[in-house]
Protein backbone atom coordinates (compact mmCIF):
# COMPACT_ATOMS: atom_id res chain seq x y z
CA UNK A 1 0.00 0.00 0.00
CA UNK A 2 2.88 2.35 0.83
CA UNK A 3 4.59 1.51 -2.47
CA UNK A 4 1.32 2.23 -4.29
CA UNK A 5 0.98 5.62 -2.55
CA UNK A 6 4.59 6.46 -3.41
CA UNK A 7 4.01 5.46 -7.03
CA UNK A 8 0.86 7.63 -7.23
CA UNK A 9 2.76 10.57 -5.73
CA UNK A 10 5.68 10.18 -8.11
CA UNK A 11 3.45 9.83 -11.19
CA UNK A 12 1.35 12.86 -10.20
CA UNK A 13 4.46 14.88 -9.47
CA UNK A 14 6.05 13.91 -12.78
CA UNK A 15 2.85 14.89 -14.65
CA UNK A 16 2.72 18.27 -12.88
CA UNK A 17 6.40 18.91 -13.60
CA UNK A 18 5.82 17.95 -17.24
CA UNK A 19 2.94 20.44 -17.32
CA UNK A 20 5.21 23.28 -16.19
CA UNK A 21 7.19 22.93 -19.44
CA UNK A 22 4.40 24.80 -21.23
CA UNK A 23 4.50 27.73 -18.79
CA UNK A 24 5.88 31.05 -20.02
CA UNK A 25 9.34 31.87 -18.71
CA UNK A 26 9.43 33.46 -15.28
CA UNK A 27 8.96 37.24 -15.65
CA UNK A 28 8.28 36.94 -19.38
CA UNK A 29 6.80 40.30 -20.50
CA UNK A 30 4.90 38.56 -23.31
CA UNK A 31 3.09 36.16 -20.95
CA UNK A 32 -0.72 36.56 -20.85
CA UNK A 33 -0.60 37.61 -17.18
CA UNK A 34 1.79 40.46 -18.01
CA UNK A 35 0.12 41.59 -21.23
CA UNK A 36 -3.38 42.30 -19.98
CA UNK A 37 -4.15 41.03 -16.45
CA UNK A 38 -1.57 42.91 -14.38
CA UNK A 39 -1.91 46.18 -16.38
CA UNK A 40 -5.69 46.02 -15.98
CA UNK A 41 -5.43 45.62 -12.21
CA UNK A 42 -2.83 48.39 -11.95
CA UNK A 43 -4.78 50.82 -14.12
CA UNK A 44 -8.34 50.11 -13.00
CA UNK A 45 -8.14 48.97 -9.36
CA UNK A 46 -8.34 52.41 -7.72
CA UNK A 47 -10.91 53.66 -10.22
CA UNK A 48 -13.16 50.60 -9.84
CA UNK A 49 -12.86 49.92 -6.11
CA UNK A 50 -11.52 53.11 -4.43
CA UNK A 51 -8.94 50.93 -2.66
CA UNK A 52 -5.40 52.36 -2.95
CA UNK A 53 -3.84 49.02 -1.95
CA UNK A 54 -4.07 46.89 -5.10
CA UNK A 55 -3.29 43.71 -3.17
CA UNK A 56 -6.40 44.22 -1.03
CA UNK A 57 -8.50 45.10 -4.10
CA UNK A 58 -7.45 41.89 -5.88
CA UNK A 59 -7.79 39.76 -2.74
CA UNK A 60 -11.15 41.10 -1.60
CA UNK A 61 -12.88 41.96 -4.85
CA UNK A 62 -11.45 40.52 -8.06
CA UNK A 63 -10.54 37.26 -6.33
CA UNK A 64 -13.37 37.23 -3.83
CA UNK A 65 -14.19 33.57 -4.40
CA UNK A 66 -10.62 32.56 -3.67
CA UNK A 67 -10.59 34.51 -0.41
CA UNK A 68 -13.97 33.10 0.61
CA UNK A 69 -12.79 29.53 0.20
CA UNK A 70 -9.51 30.32 1.97
CA UNK A 71 -11.62 31.38 4.93
CA UNK A 72 -13.74 28.24 4.63
CA UNK A 73 -10.58 26.10 4.51
CA UNK A 74 -9.31 27.69 7.75
CA UNK A 75 -12.74 27.20 9.30
CA UNK A 76 -12.81 23.53 8.26
CA UNK A 77 -9.28 22.98 9.59
CA UNK A 78 -10.37 24.36 12.95
CA UNK A 79 -13.50 22.22 13.02
CA UNK A 80 -11.46 19.11 12.12
CA UNK A 81 -8.96 19.67 14.94
CA UNK A 82 -11.76 20.36 17.41
CA UNK A 83 -13.73 17.28 16.40
CA UNK A 84 -10.63 15.08 16.82
CA UNK A 85 -9.20 16.56 20.02
CA UNK A 86 -11.98 18.02 22.13
CA UNK A 87 -12.94 15.81 25.07
CA UNK A 88 -15.88 16.23 27.36
CA UNK A 89 -15.11 16.56 31.08
CA UNK A 90 -16.91 13.33 32.10
CA UNK A 91 -14.67 11.10 30.00
CA UNK A 92 -11.52 11.97 31.93
CA UNK B 1 -7.48 43.90 35.18
CA UNK B 2 -8.52 42.67 38.64
CA UNK B 3 -9.06 39.19 37.18
CA UNK B 4 -5.50 39.13 35.92
CA UNK B 5 -4.03 40.18 39.27
CA UNK B 6 -5.62 37.23 41.06
CA UNK B 7 -3.71 34.73 38.95
CA UNK B 8 -0.14 35.90 39.41
CA UNK B 9 0.71 33.50 42.27
CA UNK B 10 3.39 31.03 41.26
CA UNK B 11 3.94 32.64 37.89
CA UNK B 12 6.77 34.82 36.71
CA UNK B 13 6.01 38.41 37.70
CA UNK B 14 8.02 39.94 34.87
CA UNK B 15 6.33 37.87 32.18
CA UNK B 16 2.81 38.34 33.49
CA UNK B 17 3.28 42.08 33.93
CA UNK B 18 4.78 42.48 30.47
CA UNK B 19 1.95 40.46 28.91
CA UNK B 20 -0.66 42.44 30.84
CA UNK B 21 0.77 45.65 29.40
CA UNK B 22 1.22 44.29 25.89
CA UNK B 23 -2.13 42.58 25.25
CA UNK B 24 -4.26 45.75 24.81
CA UNK B 25 -1.75 47.18 22.35
CA UNK B 26 -1.53 43.91 20.41
CA UNK B 27 -5.33 43.84 20.12
CA UNK B 28 -5.43 47.48 19.04
CA UNK B 29 -2.76 46.77 16.44
CA UNK B 30 -4.75 43.76 15.21
CA UNK B 31 -7.84 45.91 14.73
CA UNK B 32 -5.69 48.54 12.98
CA UNK B 33 -4.28 45.94 10.59
CA UNK B 34 -7.80 44.71 9.73
CA UNK B 35 -9.41 48.11 9.15
CA UNK B 36 -6.35 49.67 7.51
CA UNK B 37 -5.98 46.89 4.94
CA UNK B 38 -7.30 49.25 2.27
CA UNK B 39 -4.34 51.61 2.61
CA UNK B 40 -1.41 49.56 3.89
CA UNK B 41 -0.26 45.95 3.94
CA UNK B 42 -2.69 43.99 6.04
CA UNK B 43 -6.23 42.71 6.01
CA UNK B 44 -8.39 40.07 7.57
CA UNK B 45 -5.94 37.19 7.67
CA UNK B 46 -3.04 39.12 9.15
CA UNK B 47 -5.16 41.11 11.60
CA UNK B 48 -7.02 37.99 12.70
CA UNK B 49 -3.75 36.23 13.45
CA UNK B 50 -2.56 39.21 15.52
CA UNK B 51 -5.85 39.30 17.47
CA UNK B 52 -5.59 35.56 18.07
CA UNK B 53 -1.96 35.93 19.15
CA UNK B 54 -3.06 38.31 21.92
CA UNK B 55 -5.25 35.61 23.46
CA UNK B 56 -2.60 32.94 22.93
CA UNK B 57 -0.05 35.16 24.68
CA UNK B 58 -2.46 35.55 27.59
CA UNK B 59 -2.91 31.78 27.73
CA UNK B 60 0.86 31.23 27.65
CA UNK B 61 1.70 33.73 30.37
CA UNK B 62 -1.18 32.79 32.67
CA UNK B 63 -3.21 29.70 31.78
CA UNK B 64 -6.11 28.70 29.55
CA UNK B 65 -8.70 29.54 32.20
CA UNK B 66 -7.50 33.13 32.37
CA UNK B 67 -7.71 33.60 28.62
CA UNK B 68 -11.16 32.01 28.66
CA UNK B 69 -12.32 34.63 31.16
CA UNK B 70 -11.83 37.24 28.46
CA UNK B 71 -13.22 35.17 25.62
CA UNK B 72 -15.24 32.12 26.62
CA UNK B 73 -15.32 29.00 24.46
CA UNK B 74 -18.91 29.80 23.55
CA UNK B 75 -18.23 33.38 22.45
CA UNK B 76 -15.19 32.17 20.53
CA UNK B 77 -17.31 29.63 18.65
CA UNK B 78 -19.99 32.26 17.95
CA UNK B 79 -17.40 34.72 16.60
CA UNK B 80 -15.80 32.09 14.37
CA UNK B 81 -19.11 31.06 12.85
CA UNK B 82 -20.22 34.68 12.58
CA UNK B 83 -17.09 35.55 10.60
CA UNK B 84 -17.66 32.85 8.00
CA UNK B 85 -21.37 33.77 7.91
CA UNK B 86 -20.55 37.46 7.30
CA UNK B 87 -18.39 36.62 4.30
CA UNK B 88 -20.86 34.24 2.69
CA UNK B 89 -23.81 36.39 3.77
CA UNK B 90 -22.37 39.45 1.99
CA UNK B 91 -21.94 37.33 -1.13
CA UNK B 92 -25.50 36.02 -0.94
CA UNK B 93 -26.87 39.55 -0.30
CA UNK B 94 -25.12 40.75 -3.46
CA UNK B 95 -26.79 37.95 -5.40
CA UNK B 96 -30.21 38.73 -3.83
CA UNK B 97 -29.97 42.40 -4.82
CA UNK B 98 -29.48 41.63 -8.46
CA UNK B 99 -25.72 41.35 -8.87
CA UNK B 100 -23.39 38.41 -9.12
CA UNK B 101 -22.26 36.51 -6.04
CA UNK B 102 -19.70 38.75 -4.22
CA UNK B 103 -20.31 41.63 -6.68
CA UNK B 104 -20.44 44.28 -3.94
CA UNK B 105 -21.66 47.08 -6.20
CA UNK B 106 -25.09 45.38 -6.28
CA UNK B 107 -25.56 46.36 -2.61
CA UNK B 108 -26.06 49.92 -3.81
CA UNK B 109 -29.74 48.97 -4.10
CA UNK B 110 -29.80 48.36 -0.32
CA UNK B 111 -28.09 51.57 0.86
CA UNK B 112 -27.27 54.05 -1.90
CA UNK B 113 -23.62 54.94 -1.38
CA UNK B 114 -22.61 54.54 -5.01
CA UNK B 115 -21.43 51.31 -6.66
CA UNK B 116 -17.71 52.08 -6.35
CA UNK B 117 -17.95 53.05 -2.69
CA UNK B 118 -19.84 49.81 -2.08
CA UNK B 119 -17.05 47.78 -3.63
CA UNK B 120 -14.65 49.41 -1.16
CA UNK B 121 -17.04 48.91 1.76
CA UNK B 122 -17.83 45.34 0.68
CA UNK B 123 -14.13 44.49 0.81
CA UNK B 124 -14.06 45.93 4.34
CA UNK B 125 -17.06 43.83 5.47
CA UNK B 126 -15.50 40.71 4.04
CA UNK B 127 -12.16 41.45 5.72
CA UNK B 128 -13.90 41.78 9.07
CA UNK B 129 -15.48 38.37 8.53
CA UNK B 130 -12.13 36.84 7.63
CA UNK B 131 -10.52 38.44 10.69
CA UNK B 132 -13.15 37.07 13.08
CA UNK B 133 -12.88 33.55 11.69
CA UNK B 134 -9.07 33.50 11.68
CA UNK B 135 -8.89 34.86 15.24
CA UNK B 136 -11.41 32.33 16.52
CA UNK B 137 -9.79 29.36 14.80
CA UNK B 138 -6.27 30.36 15.91
CA UNK B 139 -7.36 30.58 19.55
CA UNK B 140 -9.43 27.41 19.31
CA UNK B 141 -6.49 25.47 17.84
CA UNK B 142 -4.17 26.68 20.58
CA UNK B 143 -6.66 25.88 23.36
CA UNK B 144 -7.23 22.38 22.03
CA UNK B 145 -3.63 21.49 21.18
CA UNK B 146 -2.09 22.85 24.38
CA UNK B 147 -4.53 21.09 26.68
CA UNK B 148 -4.90 17.87 24.70
CA UNK B 149 -8.54 18.71 24.07
CA UNK B 150 -9.46 19.06 27.75
CA UNK B 151 -9.65 22.88 27.55
CA UNK B 152 -8.65 23.22 31.22
CA UNK B 153 -5.22 24.41 32.39
CA UNK B 154 -3.12 24.00 29.31
CA UNK B 155 0.66 24.30 29.29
Amino acid sequence: MKALALLATLVTGALLLYGTRDFPAWGDPAAPASTYLSPTYIEKAVEQTHVPNIVTAVLGDYRGYDTMFETVVIYCAGMAVVSVLWRKKEEE
Amino acid sequence: MRDLNEHTAGEDLIITTAVRLMVPFIQLFGLYVIVHGHYSPGGGFQGGVILGAAFILLALAYDLKTSQKFMTVKINAILGNLGAAIFIGVGVLCALFGGLFLDYSALDALIPLGPVAWRSFGIFLVEVGVGLTVMSIMVLLYWNLSSGGAMDEGL
